[in-house]
């Protein structure tokens, strides 16, 4: 397997009154031809930066790069001619229609929408009935889409897509993911960014990154096997009091709260649990439930941001 | 009509032309009760929102927000609600401390007042290094922590949150909603929308909107229940599978 992006020791600064931030600080990772390639992280961790530089938009400070085998400086103009780009915030002409926009990049790249139909076939079916509405009165799903099309108008070796799930409501979010899947089955490598530590587990492999920095790169099993304390899933009547007992307590180590449960990290060793739970019992705590869980990529995130 | 709620809704609706964008909803929220509001995207729930708050005036229906006449008393229901959103918070190119004089100056705080709270906010917050730093210059969780507290400065009724934590990290989501809890503990209401359906479990009670409609609405372990579902995640994904409205 060829390396579609390669980046070794990428850095980037910004200057803001007088502070100097480090958006990307020393950066490598490389994403294998075919693969989908999640960049998990929140907003400010340098995902929309990286794209950027990836994109031949923004000049790194130190640091190289390739895409598709070139050299993001010196063969700029290659790339962009074999990249797609969606960016986080909607880019498209909001006055010319859906058809229009679509109609533009195409002839952009010297191509039509019929070239390469079947590739956006399954997007574009969608966004077709408003296919005479400018694009600036569109739904958010709907801008999305249309964004997506165009960014895959003239068939990219390599689709950059920087948050295109964020504010979208779950449903819509585990629906983008089936068309990434299918981008990826027709041989797109795709490499996606997100804040939603649950949809990491739908990328073939990822890197965690957060201020400028990659914490982990691994397969999403990978990156949750190596968490390496015991994690354990409490539930009681009062969820509120519970939270504050158990971080009252010097045996435990962090306790979050995740859905239905807090997620709880001991000191102590397994068989301590039992002590505890009593402890807790006596106090007041109704409906106890601990049971020992696996942990999600949400649990490692943040269990390397406290490292 | 329950006057004793914190917020009450009757049958409340908002029609643009022939489009419904809500449609007949109607619920009460308790004073001190966090209450989800979720919906697909195009489901209705930022115009229902923009009501309550007393921005956008019903087609029909009726509603009393913090004990004030949606009609009639708009202007006081601005006064005793808090707003926050992931788009509209601070102002950037003012500092920390020029924000909370702005926003106690704009609800009417002494300059006695402001100053008082501006004090425990930014012990509170940790903050007190970062008083005179623009707020361009804060990471977003600290941002976002710090809208929250600025809503809250004249001491709302309500407090209404819309997508508070899209995009924020993990550990600081999960301080913004130890905040949630605090504020509903002194007494508060909070009226929140997200995209979490972690978070959703965190709500005393949720709603949830479909096609301008609320479909479901009670606590998160009793809709586990209704909808024979593990969780908030999978009852969402269910009733919003039914929307037949397209997102358009």
């Amino acid at each position: 397997m060829g390396e579609a992006v390669k980046a070794e020791r990428i850095y980037k600064s910004f200057q803001s009154d007088k502070t100097k931030i480090e958006a990307l600080n020393e950066i490598s990772f490389s994403v294998g031809t075919g693969e989908l390639f999640g960049l998990i992280g929140p907003d400010g961790a340098g995902k929309t930066t990286l794209f950027r530089i990836l994109t031949t938009l923004l000049l790194a400070d130190q640091g190289d790069a390739w895409v598709d085998g070139l050299e993001v400086v010196s063969q700029y103009k290659e790339i962009r001619k074999r990249v797609g780009y969606m960016p986080g915030k909607f880019s498209l002409y909001q006055d010319l229609t859906v058809e229009e926009n679509i109609s533009f990049f195409a002839t952009l790249f010297d191509t039509t929408l019929k070239e390469n139909y079947d590739l956006v076939k399954d997007i574009y079916v969608q966004i077709e009935p408003f296919k005479n509405r400018r694009a600036g009165a569109l739904s958010g799903g709907m801008k999305q889409k249309l964004a997506l099309s165009c960014a895959l108008i003239h068939k990219p070796s390599v689709l950059f897509l920087d948050e295109p799930t964020t504010g979208v409501d779950a449903v819509s979010r585990r629906e983008f993911w089936e068309l990434l899947r299918n981008l990826q089955a027709q041989g797109i490598t795709i490499v996606v960014s997100t804040p939603y530590m649950d949809e990491a587990s739908l990328c073939d492999r990822v890197a965690l990154i957060q201020d400028g920095k990659i914490m982990d790169i691994d397969t999403p099993k990978g990156i949750t096997a190596k968490f390496n304390k015991s994690l354990w899933a409490a539930r009681s009547n009062d969820m509120y009091k519970l939270m504050n007992d158990l971080r009252a307590d010097e045996r435990i180590n962090t306790c979050y709260r995740f859905g239905q449960f807090h997620h709880v990290t001991f000191n102590e060793m397994d068989h301590e649990i039992k002590i505890i739970a009593d402890q807790l019992i006596s106090r007041g705590h109704a409906d106890l439930r601990i049971q020992k869980i696996d942990p999600t990529i949400e649990d490692c995130f943040m269990a390397l941001m406290n490292e | 009509m329950n006057r004793e709620a914190s917020i009450s809704v009757v049958d409340l609706t908002k029609r643009f032309g022939s489009f419904t964008a809500v449609d007949a909803i109607s619920f009460d929220v308790k004073k001190g009760e966090i209450f989800g509001f979720l919906g697909a995207n195009g489901a209705g729930k930022t115009t229902a929102m923009r009501m309550l708050c007393g921005l956008s005036m019903p087609t029909s229906g009726k509603a009393v927000v913090a004990g004030f006449d949606l009609y009639k008393e708009s202007e006081k229901i601005k006064k005793s609600i808090g707003y926050m959103s992931q788009k509209f918070s601070l102002y950037e190119d003012l500092t920390v401390r020029e924000n909370n004089r702005f926003y106690g100056g704009i609800y009417g705080l002494t300059d006695e007042q402001i100053k008082e709270k501006t004090a425990f906010m930014l012990e509170h917050l940790k903050l007190e290094s970062k008083a005179d730093t623009l707020v361009k210059a804060l990471p977003l969780g600290w941002k976002q922590k710090l809208s929250f507290s600025v809503a809250m400065i004249h001491d709302p009724q309500i407090v209404f949150l819309d997508e508070p934590t899209g995009g924020v990290d993990p550990i600081t989501r999960r301080e913004f909603w130890t905040m949630i809890y605090e504020a509903a503990h002194r007494g508060t209401t909070v009226f929140v929308t997200t995209h979490y359906m972690d978070e959703a479990e965190y709500c005393d009670r949720v709603s949830i909107m479909v096609d301008g409609k609320i479909e479901a609405m009670d606590t998160p372990a009793e809709l586990a229940k209704q909808f024979n579902a593990k969780g908030m995640g999978d009852v969402f994904v269910q009733l919003a599978r039914t929307a037949k409205r397209s997102d358009n």
